[in-house]
């Protein structure tokens, strides 16, 4: 299964972990899989269906924004990081 | 600290600060937060920002109480986000405003300032003013390892102000960075780290890095703080104006923090009625046209920036890709009747040239950026040729020399006798025949 690694500040929102292994053939059925076991991450990371504003998502090393956003495929193994967008500069 | 920041909430303030600093508060939400190392609101990622008590502020702010104070940037410690004294960069700020009247004539305006940071203290660029902030703050918290994302200039402000403080420094840049900035960082003992790949990719790992071993990154989670030092380049220019602010502002822009933060300034001195005119300031925005995310967002009038996977840029300090404030100061030119744009790099070695051969200052290649880009706002009507215009140096042309030594010409070499000297006038004085 693909496997979603939490940042460090919202893992009290994931039951403590750092990561979920989580079952989906895309980045948004893994976040609706991410959503039905922990509602409270979830509503952090979207409004409605989107994404917000300063949540980065990556699919290994990409950018989902420079792949097919929340189409993106994911396959088993593959490793999807929440990074806040607030960094740098 | 900083590992698990949500332990904090409820933790009682510094008795001290409490006073005018009173926390930190996020952006889009307005969720507040105790004074902790943290660069997101955990409810919805929006940036957090020091929140502070202008009341309080006004009790030992003034114009005459700042008179009476250093010529650093902390001549104005009562707007600056740390508790009790600096620490780490004592020295920073209080760079000249040049009157630049040999560049005003060249770009047909009548008055035209120069904010030259680079020349700034110790490590030659603006940086060192959000760096003596972040590390201030990083002592304050108890951080013993401190680190950074850098495109250049701020791997050398932390490098050299961690050495000064007694701090272990991570720096971590994209490969292939100008050498000058390489050893910049080296210098001062600081672990360089060269990451393959461009400074997204670097921001990234830093991101996961200052929450995995609890360190401070000065622009990860003390972004906060961090970002509050740049607000002293502000200060210093209307202080130096006779506290006044000017018609028009022109700042590179990389990340998009700290054209906000010279906007913030402005608007903070005239809370505390320190200013001798409103702030009608027009924020303009100067970026490469190889990494333009922020220039692009307001002329095209788009409400997301889209981020710029493979910058592509002489300005290699400006090739932030996916700019975090970006939104912000897209928002901020616009409400404040600016305008962005970008050049190329022949432009941009151009306006170095320019700066350089009309006011004696070597600007980086940021600094071509934000000249090349105020003689095109000037040119395309934007800045009114009669109205006063700062123009922020932020870097130093020492350390980007690569593209230099590709374009300019080398010294002539002659031998070392008078009549060498006499025949080297003699093709100075005809210059068609003249050779370089």
């Amino acid at each position: 299964m693909p496997v979603v690694r939490i940042p460090t500040p919202l893992r009290p929102h994931a039951g403590g972990v750092d990561k979920l292994d989580l079952a989906g053939s895309t980045v948004k059925e893994l976040f609706d899989r991410l959503g039905e076991a922990h509602p409270a991450l979830r509503e952090r990371l979207f409004d409605g269906e989107e994404l917000r504003r300063f949540v980065n998502v990556y699919v290994n090393d990409e950018d989902i924004r420079y792949l097919e956003d929340l189409e993106t495929p994911v396959a088993p193994g593959d490793e999807v990081s929440i990074i806040p967008a607030v960094a740098g500069g | 600290m900083g590992a698990e920041p949500l332990e904090f909430e409820g933790r009682e303030t510094d008795p001290v600060s409490a006073e005018r600093v009173l926390g930190l508060k996020c952006r889009l939400c307005g969720k507040q937060y105790p004074k902790e190392a943290l660069n997101f609101c955990t409810d919805d990622f929006g940036p957090l920002e020091v929140a502070y008590d202008y009341e309080a502020i006004a009790r030992t702010f003034s114009r005459e109480a700042v008179a009476t104070r250093p010529q650093t940037m902390w001549r104005y410690w009562d707007l600056l986000p740390i508790d009790g004294e600096p620490t780490v960069g004592r020295h920073v700020g209080r760079t000249p405003l040049i009157r630049a009247d040999r560049l005003a004539k060249a770009l047909g305006v009548g008055e035209l300032y120069i904010k030259n940071d680079a020349v700034n203290h110790p490590s030659l660029s603006f940086k060192d003013r959000v760096v003596a902030v972040a590390l201030s703050k990083a002592v304050e918290f108890g951080f013993q390892t401190v680190g950074c994302a850098s495109t250049g200039n701020l791997a050398g402000s932390v490098a050299a102000n961690a050495a000064a403080a007694g701090l272990d420094a991570y720096v971590l840049i994209p490969d292939g960075l100008e050498q000058g900035k390489v050893l910049g960082a080296m210098i001062h003992g600081a672990r360089v780290v060269a990451i393959e790949g461009n400074y997204d990719h670097v921001n990234r790992l830093c991101s996961q890095i200052a929450f995995r071993f609890g360190w401070g990154f000065v622009n990860v989670n003390l972004r906060p703080f961090y970002a509050e030092g740049s607000k002293s380049m502000g200060f210093e220019i209307a202080e130096d104006l006779g506290w006044r602010v000017p018609d028009h502002v022109v700042a590179p822009m990389a990340g998009g923090s700290l054209i906000g933060k010279i906007h913030k300034a402005f608007k903070e001195l005239e809370i505390l009625g320190a200013l001798e005119n409103p702030v009608k300031t027009r924020l303009h925005g100067a970026q490469a046209t190889g990494c333009n995310p922020i220039s692009a967002t307001v002329k095209s009038g788009a409400s997301k920036v889209k981020p710029v996977k493979n910058p592509n840029t002489i300005a290699k300090s400006l090739a932030i890709g996916d700019p975090a404030d970006g939104y912000f100061a897209s928002q901020l030119i616009r409400d404040t009747g600016g305008w962005s744009d970008d050049v190329d790099d022949d432009s941009i070695i151009d306006a170095m040239r320019l700066l350089a051969e009309t006011e004696g200052i070597w600007a980086e290649t940021a600094g071509g950026v934000t000249l090349a880009v105020t003689r095109k706002l000037i040119e395309d009507g934007r800045i009114d040729r009669d109205e006063s215009i700062v123009v922020c140096i932020a870097g130093n042309g020492l350390k980007t020399q690569e593209p230099l030594l590709e374009r300019m010409a080398r010294p002539t070499v002659i031998k070392p006798s008078l009549e060498a000297f006499e025949a080297l006038l003699e093709r100075d004085a005809a210059p068609a025949l003249a050779t370089v």
